[in-house]
């Protein structure tokens, strides 16, 4: 028997996967800053950010309704925030696509996003220099803080591709900021 | 480190990061509509068997709300809507529901006894359209409109008679106490190998209420505003849950009959849990306190062996919230066997695991459902888990259940895929449990599948007579069917039929709580088909009574001789209890006005009851009854109802209580914590008719009458009380 003391991440996930919406909300709100904040330091930027929380938000009660609960809630949400963050990207992507027929003036707004961005935050760009599985994995290492063998869980690979991940991280870093020196 | 990496490091985490508060809301808001969408979504599935468009988000309430609604399902489509809005009324509609005989004049809706936040809310019409769910405040709901508009009344007549009720009564003493034993009737024991019960085989009365002509006229077209206030958390804004009305107060003169069906579920006891546990009071209409107060164990009386299948009891008692009432207190215990003495149960799960349990409700749903069992399960217990898909396989060989990892990790290495050929699964499963069963144990074999089940079987007769013999070996089966789409449910229960087992069908993991958990410690044998209960209460001692809870359970009076009506099942070891109260005659407390022509309509409208009656008029000569109690069941298998009755007797109302020691002691305790419970669901459902007892006298009572409480469920009743109290307004 449960006991009135806080129910647990999987007890809570396991019953918003039923239909429970009192233990969805719970879920979510016990979860959403760490949500936030990791989109934060994936895209880079704030505006980013609350982009990709609501999807991961309006994604999520379809998506818990898979939940095994194999793997602890928390590395399953960081999994979550992951796949939203790559589908928002490749949506942004086909976007782009779309858009190169749409004329100049929209193909002028985005340079103009662009040019704002890359004048007022290193940080977003830097993460925007590293390729999609680099990014989620300094988000997760370096900005969550979580040990490799979490990351490594949630993202599905082994722990040493983790290692060489980093390190491929630091040689494109490099390479981004002697560029950006030569700008 | 480069320089780079420290310096994204340190960006990383030189960013608080924190959201907007009104970016969150919104976030927190929009995925809330999802989960509305979703549920809605997830329900479409199963549109074709359960057309339910008035509750596609009642997902968490599932259980409860399951039997109602698959009750629907043979009615043609296109009639769906109106009949779905038929439905919402009559779950409400009992007979003493009737406007005709309603007591008193309209009254103003006045705000509720509840200093709880309110807010009223729109109830739009039974046409399938929902209510906007992103405006607060604004929740979508299926009632109908005279049902609307009788709650609004009966709840303010309520409320403004409340401040008329005298001060709460401390007194709780039973004053009188019997006994009931059937009447003639022998179960014999050999039907106690029983039909199954999913989900579309207990029927329950909504059914026949949607289907009459009588429940299609009150389903309107437009919608109607529902003034009565609501209650609920402000995160529930777009929540629906039955707007069943508490039962009001009848005369006994107008309506001397009160009929409804039995009801073992408790669905709604673990809804107000969650709510509680989340630091919400539930929603008012998740509360329903026949569910609450069945939820738990109870000590009742046992049918001998041999006898009927079930054993009602009825004690009286005074009242806590109103020394002038009595409380009718019917006690119904299933035949079977005590909890903690079942002999160790070797658990052989042959689960079905071809590439269409792939969904996430059917393996997925399993695993979680296993889950759950695996805790109830004892450290004598054993488990294996065979698979087949394609091939049959022992995925894990005979464990004992104190071996919980290894058990759920061969549980969790499980996948969907390949082709099914359950038979050599089956013969393998049996196998093993032959292998595992000792002198005194039980073996069952559990299948669970989404019923591809034929693949490689050519004669399914052939199926049958292997399961037969199985069972005289003593291995018995259960079939529990997951998904929908692909259910063979004729075979599913052929095959728990065949095995002595019990077919159940799992939608959700509170069914599965429910199957599983609840009624694994029983025998998962049903035991009695069709329960309905009749009080026929005696208006000569009687002024007015009401029915606590069970509002969704009400069968009209003419329905529980009608042995095409059906009802809720009870179960091996099920107890079902109803609570009335009742105002005796001369009580200064009666809540409506007896009519002035009142007796003179009942002589003519009553039946004389052929069982209980002189012939020289049941009134006159039964002065010491409050009323007469008959309970209708089949044994499984069988069509025609027997019958079980008592009179409730009234002996010692007039004087002073008896003192406790007259009445069984252990009984006396389980009426009370009943009691206990009837008043903490009414209280969480607007507490009309508590006068000023409230959750602190719940608890006291609660705490008076907990009894042993061998598995800590009415510690944690006591405990939600608690925190309900600290969480209201």
């Amino acid at each position: 028997m449960p006991s009135p003391s806080e129910p647990t991440d999987e007890v809570l996930a396991t019953a918003a996967a039923t239909g429970d919406k009192v233990a969805f909300t719970a879920l979510l709100e016990r979860h959403y800053e760490r949500l936030f904040a990791f989109a934060w330091r994936h895209t880079g930027s704030r505006h980013e950010a609350e982009d990709l929380t609501q999807d991961i938000c309006v994604a999520l009660p379809e998506k818990l309704r898979r939940y095994d609960g194999r793997a602890q809630l928390v590395t399953w949400l960081y999994r979550v925030a992951v796949n939203a963050a790559h589908d928002r990207r490749r949506r942004q992507a086909a976007h782009r696509r779309a858009a190169l027929g749409w004329g100049e003036s929209e193909l002028a707004r985005q340079d103009e996003n662009d040019d704002r961005l890359a004048a007022s935050d290193w940080l977003a760009r830097a993460m925007r220099a590293l390729p999609d599985e680099l990014r989620d994995t300094v988000a997760l290492t370096l900005g969550e803080g979580l040990p490799q063998v979490q990351v490594a869980e949630i993202l599905g690979i082994s722990p040493g591709t983790i290692a060489w991940r980093m390190s491929e991280v630091k040689r494109r870093l490099r390479e981004w900021a002697e560029m950006e020196e030569g700008r | 480190m480069s320089d780079e990496l420290d310096r994204l490091k340190a960006e990383l985490a030189a960013q608080a990061h924190t959201p907007d508060d009104d970016v969150r809301a919104r976030h927190l808001r929009a995925a809330a509509q999802a989960f509305d969408r979703h549920s809605a979504t997830s329900q479409e599935s199963d549109a074709e068997r359960r057309p339910t468009p008035d509750r596609p988000r009642w997902t968490w309430i599932q259980t409860g709300v399951n039997a109602m609604s698959s009750r629907v399902k043979k009615l043609p489509m296109f009639a769906a809507g109106a009949v779905v809005a038929g439905l919402g009324v009559a779950l409400i509609v009992a007979p003493q529901w009737d406007s005709s005989r309603l007591p008193a004049p309209h009254l103003p809706a006045p705000e509720a006894p509840s200093s709880a936040e309110t807010e009223a809310s729109v109830s739009s019409a039974a046409s399938g359209v929902e209510a906007p769910s992103s405006s607060e405040g604004t929740r979508s709901s299926s009632e109908g409109s005279p049902s609307s508009s009788k709650g609004t009344l009966s709840s303010s007549e309520g409320a403004a008679l409340v401040d008329a009720m005298p001060a709460k009564g401390e007194t709780r003493l039973i004053v009188s106490s019997k006994a009931v034993t059937g009447a003639s009737d022998t179960a014999d024991t050999d039907i106690l190998m029983s039909r199954s019960v999913t989900a579309e085989q207990a029927p329950r009365p909504a059914q026949e209420f949607a289907a009459s002509p009588r429940a299609k006229q009150m389903a309107p077209a437009s919608p109607l505003v529902d003034v009565s206030p609501r209650r609920r958390p402000a995160d529930l804004d777009s929540e629906a849950f039955p707007d069943a009305d508490e039962s009001g107060v009848i005369l006994t003169a107008e309506e001397p009959v009160s009929t409804f069906s039995v009801d073992v579920d408790t669905a709604s006891y673990a809804i107000v849990r969650s709510s509680l546990l989340a630091g919400h009071l539930p929603p008012r209409e998740a509360v329903r306190v026949e569910e609450m107060i069945n939820y738990f164990p109870y000590d009742y009386p046992a049918p001998e062996a041999g006898e009927t299948p079930f054993r009602p009891t009825i004690n009286t008692l005074v009242a806590p919230w109103d020394e002038q009432k009595r409380l009718v207190h019917i006690a119904i215990q299933g035949a079977l066997p005590a909890i903690d003495e079942r002999p160790p149960l070797n658990l052989v799960l042959l689960i079905d695991t071809s590439g269409s349990m792939q969904a996430p409700n059917k393996l997925p749903l399993l695993k979680r459902s296993v889950r759950l069992m695996l805790g109830e399960l004892r450290d004598d217990d054993e488990v294996a888990i065979v698979a087949y898909a394609g091939s049959a396989g022992q995925v894990l060989a005979p464990t004992p259940a104190s071996q919980r990892g290894t058990i759920l990790a061969a549980l969790d290495a499980l996948q969907a895929g390949g082709g099914t050929a359950g038979e050599a699964g089956l013969a393998q499963a049996y196998r093993i449990a032959g292998e595992m069963g000792n002198d005194g144990e039980v073996s069952r074999v559990l299948l669970a599948t989404d019923g591809d089940f034929n693949v490689g079987i050519s004669d399914p007769d052939e199926l049958k007579g292997t399961i037969a013999r199985e069972r005289a070996s003593g291995v018995y089966l259960s079939v529990l069917g997951f998904g929908r789409g692909n259910l063979d449910d004729a075979t599913m229960q052929a095959l728990a039929q065949n095995g002595n087992g019990q077919a159940a069908y799992i939608d959700t993991l509170a069914e599965a709580q429910k199957v599983l958990v609840d009624q694994l410690a029983g025998a998962l044998m049903p035991i009695a088909n069709d329960v309905k209960i009749q009080v026929e209460f005696n208006p000569a001692t009687v002024q007015e009574y009401r029915l606590i809870g069970y509002e969704t359970r009400a069968l009209r009076r003419e329905d529980f001789r009608n042995d095409k009506v059906d009802a809720g099942d009870i179960g091996a070891g099920h107890q079902v209890t109803a609570i009335y109260e009742i105002t005796p005659v001369g009580g200064e407390s009666a809540l409506v006005a007896p009519s002035r022509y009142g007796q003179s309509r009942s002589a003519e409208a009553t039946t004389p009851d052929p069982q209980g009656a002189g012939d020289d008029g049941r009134l006159a000569s039964h002065d010491n009854e409050f009323g007469y109690l008959k309970l209708r069941y089949k044994l499984s298998g069988e069509s025609t109802s027997r019958l079980i009755e008592a009179p409730i007797l009234a002996t010692s109302v007039a004087s002073a209580p008896v003192p406790q020691g007259q009445a069984p002691a252990r009984t006396l305790g389980d009426a009370e914590f009943a009691v206990a419970i009837a008043g903490f669901g009414q209280w969480l459902s607007g507490a009309t008719y508590l006068s000023d007892w409230d959750l602190d006298d719940a608890i006291a009572l609660a705490k008076a009458s907990q009894g042993d409480d061998a598995f800590g469920y009415r510690a944690e009743a006591i405990r939600l009380m608690r925190l309900a109290a600290g969480l209201s307004p």
